[in-house]
């Protein structure tokens, strides 16, 4: 009975085309306002917004990768900062390479960083770089690669709950450590950054801003469409039922493992791309991006939008950023304590996130809708992965 | 401009024997008067040397390329006696008064400079600084000097002491020195003293003609682990003419070699088991309330960091009494942390309880607001921790081998606290409470045990030793807002490659992984060390999901 009450609440929630529709024309509106309009009108859109925008639908992708597999499987992966990184990284080294001679040392083979620690070749995961399209097979591969194999080793043997989290943990953590060192050939602490022009396009023309930030807002619809029909047909709702019982969807006759570990990749994919993305847009990436506490602030934005609802992720992505944004203006000491509590209090109430409050809500105010048991499964089930056992 | 050139000079020879000074220097004061004018010196300075007096007249009139003849038969003549005065002319605390050329030491005692005559030993009344002249040493004389307070000081009631000056004396044996040591070698009764002047006189005798004398100096040096001794024989090797004496010092080296090698193991053996034990001080309380309760405390590093904040206040309230400081610290922290978790417990986790992930959410959400709350009253710099003199130091044991003495207690002392800790599990009733409830909690309800109390207390338990684990850290490390953090990662790595909810697994776990660490330092660099730990207990759990020793029976389902 839980179990078809949640599959009712998860189609129920996703209305996934008007929400679609109100992005694009944000989208198109914001665009239009930044190039179209003079600048001392009152639609103008400053480049700096844009940018900002762009930034945001880049973390709003990177909380959808999160909800896909936390809300809908239960897999909560304090690792994603890597896989976004990692795209990152990937489309750093191609806009690395698109310096070219333009340097401060004036190689047109080697970018600055590694002039200075007087290399004289390319290292051979530099190689090819410089083509476009290798450098976003490379986006998607690298994370997805990665994703496979942890995923692949975590999921066949068992590990679940809280130790998979310290796992993919640890994970960023190491990588953290390997990007910091100089000998890795990323740039060390200082990362990638510095960069010119991105096909030819100069990444600091309003143009290309504008582009940018759209094709951002279009991948993120595209995806999030993509992930509402993956979580709605069958593999999603085997999906779903991994996540309220594991041992009984094995005992069915599902491979449990083997749908983890493609969701799990799928939702590494979704970082790299959004890693991607948000490179050329902020202008660049470093180890920082490795750091723990970047993943972990994901997993907060889509505890307060609401997990299991993919909208939910993308809102709750789009507030804390956006708060996060002037709060840090106003008070910079602040924006730690705001965010701690932000930690406890949607945990301890709010633990459906806004999008929960929000069906709440209307649920209220429409109590003869029979179809609807929201308010109750709210409270009775607000964990539904793990029952029992002490871990 | 020629001013500037003598600070400069003076500047660069202080710097330079600062480095290879054998005590603590201070710094040369440039008296601006010596710097600036060259004081006129008489052309034959050591003319007639009858007595102490002459002699010491004398030096104050020497030019500084002369002064070495003068202190050559200060030494002879004056003999121990002269013995403060050498040290205080290497230390650059010998003047004369510029009227009556007497020399004097002088010393700053509470801020005000007093001068003491080195014959006199009486303290001049009222001499100001611009009545006196310094009197010049430079690296050539620095060198004698010390040779000299060497050979002064072999006959040192203290054996010790007598040991640093034979010591000090093996890197330049002159044959004044060699002297010297022959002279007190029969009246020697150290046996650790004796075999350094053996040592030394071998040294010595390694240079000599006859190849049977040449022969037993090696035999002598091949018992001995000192530097000086590993470069003669190295140089014998080289150039030696009799093959015997080259076989025996080829024979000798490789002795020598593989015994330091072997101290070389066991140094690193230690700093495993140090970095060991700092792992098991960090990772036990989690161990608890992690493996015991089931309950993730990602705040946990942030106890720890309470505890090395609580020293630091602890020694701020106390400046004069750093000694005892710990003595205080260690309960206080231990009550600081365990109070801060005990009401980390009552707010939070307890309407968490079996919602792990959640639990883990919030308490990192608790981290940060600790972590910001730290920054904001202390400042985000990190804060030095003063060592008690008893905890620095280091423990000789030979020449290669010397364990730093902090690392050593803090061994010892996580030894301690894990064996209380088994202790209060084992033997008290809390103990029986809390493994009751974590091998059946609706059980141990049922019995009539207060399951909410004993969450509490297992989560004050838990905090209140990462409290105590802060304490040795700020031992260790300086002390800021992000000291958890950078353990709170490796302290669940220990936990979880143990076994969740056995103590001793922690145990095991945290030496191991120290011991790891510490031995692929020297192979693959500081960060890539940890990194392939990392990686390694990833695919460990893989492999083993339960760690190294797994729960057994029903409690581990």
């Amino acid at each position: 009975m839980n179990q078809l009450m949640r599959f009712s609440r998860l189609h129920g929630d996703s209305k996934v085309a008007p929400f679609v529709a109100i992005l694009v024309v944000l989208t198109l509106l914001a665009s239009m306002g930044n190039l179209l309009m003079p600048e001392d009108s009152a639609f103008y859109v400053s480049t700096y917004t844009i940018t900002l925008l762009g930034k945001y639908l880049c973390y709003a992708m990177l909380a959808l990768a999160v909800d896909v597999i936390w809300g809908y499987c239960g897999i909560l992966s304090l690792g994603h900062g890597a896989f976004f990184a990692l795209g990152g990284y990937a489309m750093g080294m191609y806009l690395m390479r698109q310096i070219g001679d333009r340097g401060v040392y004036g190689n047109p083979e080697l970018p600055d960083f590694m002039v200075f620690l007087n290399w004289t070749e390319l290292p051979w995961f530099w190689q090819g770089m410089d083509q476009f399209w290798f450098a976003m097979l490379m986006v998607l591969l690298v994370p997805g690669i990665l994703a496979f194999i942890f995923g692949w080793l975590a999921f066949r043997s068992r590990v679940t709950g809280v130790y998979l989290s310290i796992m993919t943990q640890a994970l960023t953590y190491a990588l953290l450590l390997a990007f910091f060192r100089n000998e890795m050939g990323f740039g060390g602490n200082n990362g990638l950054t510095d960069f010119k022009d991105i096909l030819g396009f100069d990444l600091q023309a309003d143009t290309t801003r504008v582009t940018l930030f759209a094709i951002t807002a279009l991948l993120l619809a595209v995806i999030l469409v993509v992930s509402h029909k993956i979580l709605q047909s069958r593999m999603g709702k085997v999906i779903v039922a991994i996540r309220d019982g594991e041992s009984r969807a094995r005992f069915i006759g599902y491979r449990t493992e083997r749908f983890k570990v493609w969701l799990f990749v799928y939702s590494a994919l979704i970082a790299g791309i959004a890693g991607a993305l948000y490179v050329p847009q902020v202008g660049i990436i470093n180890p920082g991006e490795f750091s723990p506490l970047n993943s972990i602030e994901m997993v907060i934005w889509v505890a307060v939008g609401g997990r299991g609802t993919l909208i939910g992720a993308i809102v709750g992505a789009l507030l804390v950023n956006f708060a996060k944004t002037k709060f840090t203006a106003i008070m910079p000491d602040g924006w730690l304590f705001a965010l701690g509590a932000l930690f406890v209090f949607v945990t301890l109430y709010l633990p459906q996130g806004l999008m929960g409050l929000y069906k709440k809500m209307m649920d209220k105010r429409r109590p003869d809708n029979s179809d609807s048991h929201g308010s109750d499964t709210e409270g009775k089930n607000a964990e539904p992965a793990v029952k029992g056992g002490n871990v | 401009m020629r001013r500037l050139f003598a600070i400069l000079c003076c500047y660069v020879a202080t710097s330079l024997t600062s480095v290879h000074a054998d005590e603590p220097m201070t710094t040369v004061d440039a008296d601006p008067a010596t710097l600036t004018t060259v004081s006129p010196l008489p052309s034959d300075p050591v003319a007639e040397p009858v007595s102490v007096e002459t002699l010491l007249q004398s030096l104050t009139e020497v030019k500084l390329s002369k002064a070495l003849p003068v202190l050559k038969q200060l030494e002879s003549l004056g003999g121990v006696a002269l013995l403060p005065m050498f040290k205080g002319m290497l230390e650059g605390d010998l003047y004369f008064v510029k009227s009556s050329k007497e020399v004097v030491m002088i010393s700053t005692i509470k801020g005000e400079l007093t001068a003491q005559g080195v014959l006199s030993k009486q303290p001049l009344p009222g001499v100001s600084k611009n009545q006196l002249k310094k009197i010049r040493v430079n690296n050539k004389l620095r060198g004698f000097l010390r040779q000299a307070i060497a050979r002064l000081q072999i006959s040192h009631p203290d054996a010790s002491k007598r040991l640093a000056a034979v010591q000090a004396l093996l890197t330049h044996l002159s044959d004044e020195t060699i002297a010297t040591l022959e002279r007190v070698r029969p009246q020697e009764q150290d046996e650790d003293v004796q075999a350094m002047i053996d040592l030394a006189l071998a040294l010595h005798q390694s240079d000599s003609a006859d190849p049977a004398v040449r022969l037993a100096a090696v035999y002598v040096m091949a018992d001995s682990l000192e530097s000086d001794a590993r470069n003669k024989l190295v140089k014998i090797i080289e150039h030696d003419t009799d093959p015997k004496v080259k076989a025996a010092a080829t024979k000798a080296l490789k002795q020598i070699n593989e015994e330091i090698e072997f101290y070389g193991f066991i140094d690193q053996l230690f700093f495993g088991l140090s970095l060991g034990s700092v792992l098991l001080l960090a990772a036990i309380g989690l161990a608890i309330t992690f493996g015991v309760m089931g309950v993730i405390n990602m705040a946990h590093g942030e106890m720890i960091m309470l505890g090395a904040y609580t020293t630091y206040v602890v020694q701020l309230m106390m400046p004069n009494a750093i000694e005892y400081s710990l003595w205080v610290a260690i309960p206080l922290a231990f009550v600081v942390s365990g109070l801060v978790g005990v009401l980390i417990e009552r707010g939070v986790i307890r309407h968490l309880h079996g919602r792990p992930l959640e639990t883990l959410l919030a308490t990192f959400g608790i981290s940060l607001i600790l972590q910001q709350l730290v920054r904001s009253v202390f400042s985000p710099l990190n804060r030095q921790v003063a060592s008690p003199e008893w905890m620095s130091g280091t423990l000789d044991i030979n020449p290669i081998l010397s364990l730093t003495l902090n690392r050593l207690y803090i061994l010892a002392f996580a030894l301690l606290v894990f064996g209380l800790l088994l202790l209060i599990l084992r033997k008290t009733s809390l103990g029986l409470n809390v493994r009751a409830v974590s091998q059946n909690r609706d059980m141990a309800k049922a019995m009539g045990i207060r399951t909410d109390w004993v969450d509490a207390m297992t989560f004050g338990l838990g905090s209140g030793i990462a409290g105590i684990a802060g304490v040795a850290l700020s031992q260790l490390t300086n002390v800021g807002p992000n000291l958890g953090q950078a353990y709170i990662i490796d302290s669940f790595m220990v936990v979880v490659f143990g076994g969740v909810g056995n103590l001793w697994g922690t145990l095991v776990a945290a030496f191991s992984l120290g011991v790891a660490n510490k031995f692929l330092e020297p192979v693959t660099g500081a960060v890539l060390a940890s990194i392939f730990v990392l990686i390694f207990i990833i695919l460990f759990i893989q492999k083993r999901p339960k760690g190294l020793f797994p729960q057994k029976g029903r409690a581990a389902e």
